[in-house]
Formats: C-alpha cells, sequence, structure tokens
C-alpha cells in the first residue's frame, strides 16, 4: 500500500494460550503497525481465530503480553469498554442480532454501551450503511439479507464505534464466489483509507493485492512472515511451501 | 345475564332437572363471577412475579458469585421436588402462624398476610422454580457466536442480557413458557385449601347450597378449559408477533 | 435466505446434575435442628420429642401417598397408552377422538377432575348383579389417574412421533408386518425415549397425590395437620411441616437425578 505507515498500534510478545492440556498459541509475537493491513494465512488448527480473540480480550492468554493502543490486554485492570471501542471485529458467522433491523444492528453499541446521542448515532449509522454500499436496506431483519449483505453490516457495525483496529476472522469464508467478492472489496477500500486492518484469510489473491505484509501460522507458531509478493511467491521455510502448494 | 339465557336455563331445569343455578340465580351467578375474578386476578399476579423471579434466578445461575449460584439451585430444586399443596399448606399455616396479626379496623385481629396473599407468595415461588430453568435452557440455547459479537462490541453482563440474551431467549423458550403459565392457572385451584374464594371455592359453595355438584361440575370444567384456552391464545399471539422476519424452523 | 445461527433448534440442553443436595440436606437439617433446639424452656415435650412421637405417623401416611401414586400411575398408563396410539391413527375420528379427551384431561386442573370423580361416581358399582364397593381412596386413584392418561397419551405419541420414518421404511422393506415392526423395531427405541418424561410425569403425581387430603382421605399431610391440631402447639407447625416437605423430596429429587441421568444418555447415544 502507498501509504506510510504509522506507530505501532498492536504488539504482541511471546503470546501463549492454552486450553487445559492443548498449546494452541505457542509464542507469538508480532507488530502491526497504524495504517497497515496484515493477513494471517496458514491450515486449520494453527490458532489464527484464537490469535485474533486473544488481540480484542475476548479470550484470555495463558502467557506473553498483547498491547493495542498503548493498553496491555491482560491487564486484569483493564477498562474492557475502551479496549472494545478500540478494537473491532468481525466473524465468520456474521452474528447479527437478529431481532434488530440492519439500521439498530449498527447503532445499538455506540448508544448502550458509549452513550452518545442517539440522533448523532443514526446520522452516523447511515452514513457508514452507505459506505459499505447497503444504504437501502437500514429497515431490513438480517434474516432478509444474504450473507454478503450481512457480512457488510456487520462490518459497519464494528465501525460504527470508530475502532482504530479492525480484525477480520474468515469473514469471506461462509460465502460464496460473487458475494466474497463485495466483501473483500469493501475491506479493500477500508484498508485504502488508512485503517488498521489484521485479517485472518484463506483467500491468497487479496493478500498478495491488498496486504503490507503477511504472516503465516502453523501450530500455534510463526513459521514466516513479510511482504505478500516475498512470502507468496518466494517463501523461505519449508512448511510454507507445502501449505502454499496445497492452496494455491 | 340476557333473559334469553335465563329462560332457556329455567326451562332445562323444569324439563329435564337440570339446575344450573349460575345462569338462573343472580346470587349464584355473581358469586360464581366473583369467584371467576378471583381467579383470574391470582393467576395473573401469580404469572408476573413467577416470570420475575425465574429471570433473578436464570441470572443468579448463570453469574459468577457461587453464593448465588447456590442459592438459585437450592430454590429451584426445593419447590419442583416438593408437593404444591405442602408448601402451600406451610405458608399459610407454619409460616402464617408464626407472623403476628393487626388490628382489621373493626376491633378484631387478622393475620398481616391474607389468605390470597400466602396463594400468590407460595404458587409464584413455584412457578419461578420452573421458569429459572426454562429461562436457563433458553438463554444457552442462544448461539454463543452471538455473545461473542456483544461481548466484542463491549456489552457488559446485565447489557448483554438485557438486549441480546433475554429478547432471544424469550422467542426460543416461549413453548416451555407457555406450558408451565398453563400449569400455573390450573394450580391455583389449590387455594381453594386455605378457603381463598377462587372459583373452585365459590363454585363448592354453591353447589353445597343448591346441591346441584353435576350441573357445576361442568360448568367448571368449561370454564377452567375456556380459561386455559384464552390463555394460550394469548400466548401464541404474543409469540406470533415476535416473530423474526427470516424464520427457518 | 440464510440460515440465521439463532434459530437452530435449540441444543438438547439438559438441566446438569444439581450438585446441591449437599446444600439442600444442609438447609434442610440446619431448619430442622433450629426448629427443634430453638424452642426451650419447661415444657410438657420439646419438639424433637414431638417429631419423634409423630413422625413415623405422619411416614406411614406418606407411604400411603406412595401407594396412592404407584396405582394411579398404573391405571393412568394402562388408559393412557391406548389413548396415544389413536392420537396418531390415520382415520381421523379416532384421531379427534383422542385428541379431544387428551386435550380435555390435560387442561382440567386436576383438583376440579377429582372432585368430579369423588361427588359424582357412586359408592359402589353394580355389575351384572355383583356389587362392587367402591371407597373414597379407590374412586381417588381413578380421578389422579385420569389427567395422567391424557399426558401419557401425549407422552406415547411424543416417543412414536420421534422414531424416524426411515425406521418404518426399513422395517417394511424387511417384510416386517405392522404389529411386528411395532413390537421389534419402534417399540424398543420408542419405550427409551417415553421412559424420561413418563418419570417426570410419576414425580408430579407422587406430589399432586396430597390433594386427596382436600377430599377427605387420610394421607401425609391429613396426618401432619392432625398432629399439629392434637397437640395443640403452634410452634410445632413449621417442624412437621418441614419434615413432610423433606419426606416427598427425599423420594422425588432422586426421581429427578435418575431422569435427568437418562435423558442425558438418550442424547449422548442419539
Amino acid at each position: 500500500m502507498a501509504h506510510a505507515l504509522g506507530p505501532p498500534v498492536v504488539v504482541l510478545r511471546d503470546v501463549a494460550k492454552s486450553f487445559g492440556a492443548a498449546a494452541v498459541l505457542q509464542g507469538v509475537s508480532l507488530t502491526v503497525h497504524g495504517g497497515e493491513t496484515v493477513c494471517i494465512i496458514g491450515p486449520s488448527g494453527s490458532g489464527k481465530s484464537t490469535l485474533l480473540r486473544c488481540i480484542n480480550g475476548l479470550v484470555p492468554v495463558s502467557g506473553g503480553s498483547i498491547t493495542v493502543a498503548g493498553r496491555e490486554v491482560n491487564d486484569p485492570a483493564l477498562d474492557r469498554v475502551a479496549l472494545r471501542r478500540d478494537v473491532g471485529i468481525v466473524f465468520q458467522q456474521y452474528n447479527l442480532f437478529p431481532h434488530r433491523t440492519a439500521l439498530q444492528n449498527v447503532m445499538m453499541a455506540p448508544v448502550h454501551v458509549l452513550k452518545q446521542d442517539r440522533a448523532e448515532v443514526e446520522r452516523r449509522a447511515r452514513a457508514l450503511l452507505a459506505k459499505v454500499r447497503l444504504a437501502d436496506h437500514g429497515d431490513k431483519y438480517p434474516g432478509e439479507l444474504s450473507g454478503g449483505q450481512q457480512q457488510r453490516v456487520a462490518i459497519a457495525r464494528a465501525l460504527a464505534m470508530a475502532p482504530k483496529v479492525m480484525l477480520f476472522d474468515e469473514v469471506t469464508a461462509a460465502l460464496d464466489p460473487e458475494t466474497k467478492k463485495e466483501v473483500l472489496v469493501t475491506i479493500q477500500e477500508l484498508a485504502g483509507e488508512g485503517m488498521t486492518c489484521i485479517l485472518v484469510t484463506h483467500e491468497m489473491g487479496f493478500a498478495r493485492r491488498v496486504a503490507d505484509r503477511v504472516y503465516f501460522t502453523d501450530g500455534g507458531v510463526i513459521v514466516e512472515d513479510g511482504p505478500p509478493s516475498e512470502l507468496l511467491e518466494a517463501p523461505r521455510e519449508a512448511r510454507t511451501r507445502d501449505f502454499l502448494d496445497k492452496v494455491l | 345475564m340476557p333473559a334469553f339465557v335465563v329462560r332457556f336455563f329455567t326451562w332445562l331445569n323444569d324439563a329435564y332437572g337440570l339446575n344450573f343455578s349460575v345462569f338462573t340465580d343472580a346470587y349464584d351467578g355473581q358469586r360464581f363471577l366473583l369467584g371467576l375474578w378471583t381467579t383470574i386476578e391470582l393467576s395473573v399476579v401469580c404469572i408476573v412475579f413467577s416470570v420475575l423471579l425465574g429471570m433473578a434466578g436464570a441470572w443468579l445461575i448463570g453469574g459468577p458469585s457461587r453464593l448465588g449460584r447456590a442459592v438459585a439451585r437450592v430454590y429451584v430444586q426445593a419447590f419442583r421436588n416438593t408437593p404444591p399443596l405442602v408448601q402451600l399448606a406451610f405458608f399459610y399455616f407454619a409460616i402464617g402462624g408464626l407472623l403476628p396479626q393487626i388490628g382489621d379496623g373493626a376491633g378484631g385481629r387478622e393475620p398481616i398476610v391474607s389468605g390470597f396473599g400466602w396463594a400468590v407468595i407460595s404458587f409464584s415461588l413455584l412457578a419461578g422454580a420452573f421458569n429459572v430453568e426454562i429461562f436457563r435452557a433458553g438463554i444457552e440455547a442462544v448461539p454463543g457466536e452471538m455473545v461473542e459479537a456483544a461481548e466484542s462490541l463491549g456489552y457488559g453482563r446485565f447489557q448483554l442480557y438485557r438486549y441480546v440474551l433475554a429478547p432471544l431467549a424469550l422467542r426460543i423458550c416461549m413453548p416451555a413458557l407457555t406450558n408451565n403459565l398453563v400449569n400455573l392457572v390450573k394450580t391455583t385451584t389449590l387455594a381453594y385449601a386455605i378457603a381463598v374464594p377462587e372459583l373452585l371455592y365459590a363454585t363448592s359453595q354453591i353447589w353445597s347450597e343448591v346441591l346441584n355438584v353435576r350441573e357445576m361440575m361442568y360448568v367448571l370444567l368449561a370454564v377452567y378449559i375456556a380459561l386455559v384456552a384464552v390463555l394460550v391464545w394469548l400466548m401464541e399471539r404474543w409469540e406470533r408477533a415476535l416473530r423474526l422476519p427470516g424464520f427457518v424452523a | 435466505m440464510t440460515d440465521l445461527p439463532v434459530l437452530y433448534p435449540p441444543r438438547p440442553v439438559v438441566a446438569r446434575t444439581a450438585t446441591s443436595w449437599p446444600w439442600l440436606l444442609a438447609a434442610a437439617l440446619a431448619l430442622l435442628a433450629t426448629a427443634a433446639w430453638g424452642q426451650g424452656g419447661a415444657r410438657q415435650t420439646t419438639i424433637l420429642e414431638a417429631l419423634l412421637r409423630w413422625g413415623p405417623l405422619i411416614f406411614g401416611g406418606f407411604l400411603f401417598n406412595v401407594v396412592t401414586s404407584v396405582l394411579s400411575m398404573a391405571l393412568g398408563t394402562a388408559l393412557g397408552a391406548p389413548l396415544g396410539l389413536m392420537l396418531i391413527a390415520r382415520r381421523r375420528l379416532p384421531r379427534g377422538v383422542g385428541w379431544s379427551l387428551t386435550q380435555f384431561f390435560r387442561n382440567a386442573p386436576w383438583l376440579v377432575l377429582l372432585f368430579y370423580v369423588m361427588f359424582l361416581l357412586p359408592f359402589e358399582l353394580h355389575i351384572g348383579g355383583v356389587t362392587i364397593p367402591l371407597p373414597d381412596w379407590a374412586k381417588a386413584v381413578l380421578g389422579l389417574s385420569l389427567p395422567v392418561a391424557a399426558n401419557v397419551a401425549e407422552i406415547v405419541r411424543g416417543g412414536l412421533q420421534s422414531i424416524p420414518e426411515a425406521q418404518w421404511s426399513a422395517a417394511e422393506g424387511l417384510a416386517f408386518g405392522p404389529f411386528q415392526t411395532i413390537r421389534l423395531v419402534i417399540l424398543p427405541q420408542a419405550l427409551r425415549r417415553m421412559l424420561p418424561p413418563w418419570m417426570n410425569l410419576y414425580a408430579i403425581l407422587t406430589m399432586a397425590t396430597t390433594l386427596i387430603s382436600i377430599v377427605g382421605i387420610q394421607d401425609g399431610l391429613t396426618i401432619t395437620r392432625a398432629a399439629i391440631a392434637a397437640e395443640a402447639r403452634p410452634d410445632l407447625m413449621l417442624p412437621l411441616y418441614l419434615y413432610l416437605l423433606l419426606l416427598f423430596f427425599a423420594y422425588c429429587y432422586p426421581i429427578a437425578l435418575i431422569t435427568q441421568a437418562l435423558e442425558r444418555r438418550l442424547v449422548v447415544r442419539g
């Protein structure tokens, strides 16, 4: 990407996570700078989703440290609301609230959690829906929207909190190819505007076009990382090569 | 009472000896309606309290406090595994007997909580215990991803329950809740045992005076079935109103 | 349209075995103890002595409740099973009749049905020259068995309908006749699924047997109240009622636990 990168926004140092006896993350360190777009690729079960959930505090870490926008995530005195305001996340299963309309979904958190003025939030929410090209669908319920539309509403909902970092957890995996594109385009525009993005994805083409840096994880560790042109075309590690051979 | 109804039942009595006195006799009719009203009052109040108790219990059971969880669990198991009638007698006689009496304004003394009051307390606690289980099951059936999404947006536990879990869990547990509320209406008949002037009690007074047990029985059964039908209809309307577009069973 | 995850059928959530029974036992014993020793002073008999005197009698009454529940359950199941079969009949007439009867006896309050039977059944039956006396408790057993039958019918219907259609077709394909199919293929599976709700119904019935005290039959509750009246001491009410409640709890709670364990096993096996 052409724009200059800012100071580090997300810093992981030796992050470890075990669920009981199963060690899912075993010493992951990475740094994401402001405005950077990072893609994390790797086989299933390599801990990618867990990593994202550790970054926004959904899953507590067993070891190491995570700093997001100057806040230490595993600090027990952490202000969770402040953290979740800074980190937006979009899941694979869109997780929109089915009992609220698309517009209400986008408006809910800023009104309930941030206690912002309702009229102002509505204005911003409509602008966000327009940004993801769903301006006319604000009054529809999630059950009336297609998968791709729901995913874009989910992106708008996360953006409504004005986060500093956006996390995407395999957001196109459950979509069919036509709708995948509309979501990826939205994310690409977001990255182009300077949002710091961390994506867990299988979309290698997207990674090649949009990412500043790609990380390959396997078995709970980062095996290799580098600019997409290097890692995807000429990986250094054998494991990376094996994986890319399988998927590309 | 419309005149043609009175005429019909008077004829029925003269021709066949079937004495539906609630339709022919104004006093009996009034007593019956008063009993019906008391039953409806009792049912509505108990429904409200039992739902509140159920929500409180479900909140405690899913909460971080070990004491809270234990209290809720003991409450649920105690009321679900003991006879409702003995619970009622326990409240009215044992606990009621321990409470002080106050003046009734006419020189006499009366208990501080009336029979109706104890019936409300006893039945609400009973139905509340069942509701705790129902709500808990409903909350657990809400997909975890929805909870994750809400938490990621910064929702705390109370807001999570209020804006996400409660609305969705309610839709999920409607059938079980309807069933429980129907049982509650049927349970109000137990208040007969402590002389609360609900429908069964009023009817028994009528039939013991007029000696028309058979006829009053049929009226009584018909009215209760109608009451239950009305409640079920109301719940189904509510369920329909809550239905979410795009619902695929 | 996409399937929203919230609309998947609710996961078969079975209440976890409440590990609260130690708490309950402790609470019960504590209450009983405070009731027993809370009252001091110069009394003719202490509460503990009164408990020891009346306890066995109340227990005897409780046993009568249990016997009533067993008889009612047996009669109710015998009546309810064929009613349940009527509910899944192919022809509309038996299905309609079955549905009406089931709805009627399920929606009527148990106490009203009990009154109905007590008042309106004669005290003896004359069948073909033979006179069968119908004592009150027999009428009560019959009265309680009516709602039981309606609920058993629903359980039977639910159990049979939960067997996938494929089982019937498979049996047909293997040249089983209809009765053979039911006996060898459907029934064993259906019975397993019917067992937990049936046991749950039994527990409810056992607790409902106390209703017979309202219609003048001696049971555990009547004896408890008689004991309180005989001693003419209001401070006996708390411990004696608690004693009766504990008796029922000690009987019904294990049933509930077994029912939950059975349900869990069924869910796992599928």
